[in-house]
């Protein structure tokens, strides 16, 4: 399979979110905008990229029966690293994200992509496997922030199109979460099939 | 694809993995450091520096006991003369603890608020961050004048659309500072200080 196959097949075909409807804790509780829902994309595109990079690179010499607690451990190490990093470098944005960045350490996806891809292949082809569901992690919900931004705030990356009022605000709060994210994910499927 | 397990491999694996990690968090953590407490800093007088006039030095962060609860302050001068107390003011909103930072100038009027940390509700109590309206009232938000409770409830704070216990809880916030500010500064001691939770009617010459 070439490289650029496995970054497109995790943009589309196998599309964290809309298609496999994995990470969902993550996706419905960040996306109340544009550029949270891109933010926490990048986070776990960050974790992703580097876990799957290094249990490719671990996964020979690992037992079999500790496989789960050592891949724990290493995806654990990485998405504390973000929390440094975003906590010196970006720290307003640590401070909305919140909870969900320690959550990325449960995050089924990144776990899934160990198991199912990054111990099989090896490290090259691993990175670009996390790429590629990461920017698909990352592109869905900066899609589903953005509609939800839309209709719920009347802004689009913080700039806002209506004046003074306010949006559609249920948009903004969770039932709106579920609607947006069912609706996006029948137009995304049906996308799949004409194709 | 995975070794095959027997119990010195899988404490090997185990230990080693842990080990590597703990010292590769451990390096993190030292390089870190110094930048997670360079933007905490920043927060805080940035935070400062919003809520009082022009100072020249503002004092570490102090704290002062009032309402059975400490709150941290930071007394900011122009020399030796005092510019304002700020003061730090915790209560609990909508969705969870809502921390201020207000300042209150000595003649004991509110010069501004600014909103440390919260946790409410995006797009309804999260405005109380942006909101121009409920934002700007509170700068020389005077208490001997207007009443510190939300129009709702008879007072003189005007509150956010649809989120009105955010709003009350921002009111409270100030209220709380305000009495701590008065346990820190007696501008008359033959007055004493005022009681500020009975608000109106009340002010210190």
């Amino acid at each position: 399979m070439s490289k650029f196959k496995l970054i497109t097949d995790g943009l589309v075909k196998n599309n964290p979110t809309f298609v496999l409807l994995l990470g969902m804790c993550p996706t419905l509780a960040t996306t109340t905008s544009a550029i949270n829902g891109l933010s926490m994309g990048l986070a776990t595109l960050f974790v992703l990229v580097l876990s799957n990079m290094a249990i490719s690179a671990i996964a020979p010499a690992v037992p079999d029966k500790v496989h789960i607690p050592v891949y724990i451990v290493v995806i654990a190490t990485f998405v504390t690293l973000l929390q440094f990093l975003m906590q010196a470098y970006t720290p307003a944005m640590y401070e909305t994200l919140g909870l969900f960045i320690p959550l990325i350490v449960v995050n089924c996806i990144v776990l899934g992509r160990a198991e199912a891809f990054a111990n099989k292949h090896g490290v090259l082809e691993s990175a670009c496997d996390g790429l590629g569901v990461g920017l698909g992690f990352t592109c869905s919900l900066t899609v589903l922030g953005l509609v939800r931004e839309i209709l719920g705030s009347g802004s689009a990356f913080g700039y806002n199109f209506i004046g003074g009022h306010d949006g559609m605000l249920a948009f903004v709060m969770a039932p709106g979460a579920f609607l947006c994210l069912g609706y996006l994910m029948v137009l995304f499927n049906k996308y799949l099939k004409k194709n | 694809m995975a070794a095959k397990s027997n119990l010195t491999n899988m404490v090997l694996a185990l230990g080693v993995t842990c080990l590597l990690c703990s010292a590769i968090l451990g390096g993190a953590f030292v390089l870190t450091k110094e930048p997670i407490e360079a933007a905490a800093a920043q927060k805080t007088n940035r935070a400062i520096a919003q809520v009082l006039p022009a100072f020249e030095t503002a004092s570490e962060r102090q704290f002062v006991e009032a309402l059975g609860k400490d709150f941290p302050y930071y007394e900011a001068k122009n020399g030796e003369t005092l510019a304002g107390y700020a003061i730090e003011s915790t209560v609990v909103g909508f969705g969870g603890n809502l921390t201020l930072m207000v300042g209150i100038t000595p003649d004991r009027v509110v010069y501004n608020t600014s909103v440390l940390s919260h946790s409410e509700t995006p797009g309804l109590g999260a405005k109380c961050t942006s909101d121009p309206k409920f934002v700007s009232q509170w700068q020389g938000f005077d208490p001997s004048v207007k009443k510190l409770i939300v129009r709702k409830d008879g007072g003189d704070v005007d509150a956010i659309t649809a989120s009105t216990i955010t709003s009350r809880a921002y009111a409270l916030a100030v209220e709380n500072a305000l009495v701590a500010f008065d346990t820190l500064y007696a501008p008359d001691a033959t007055s004493g200080a005022t009681k500020p939770v009975e608000e109106g009617g009340q002010s210190n010459e």
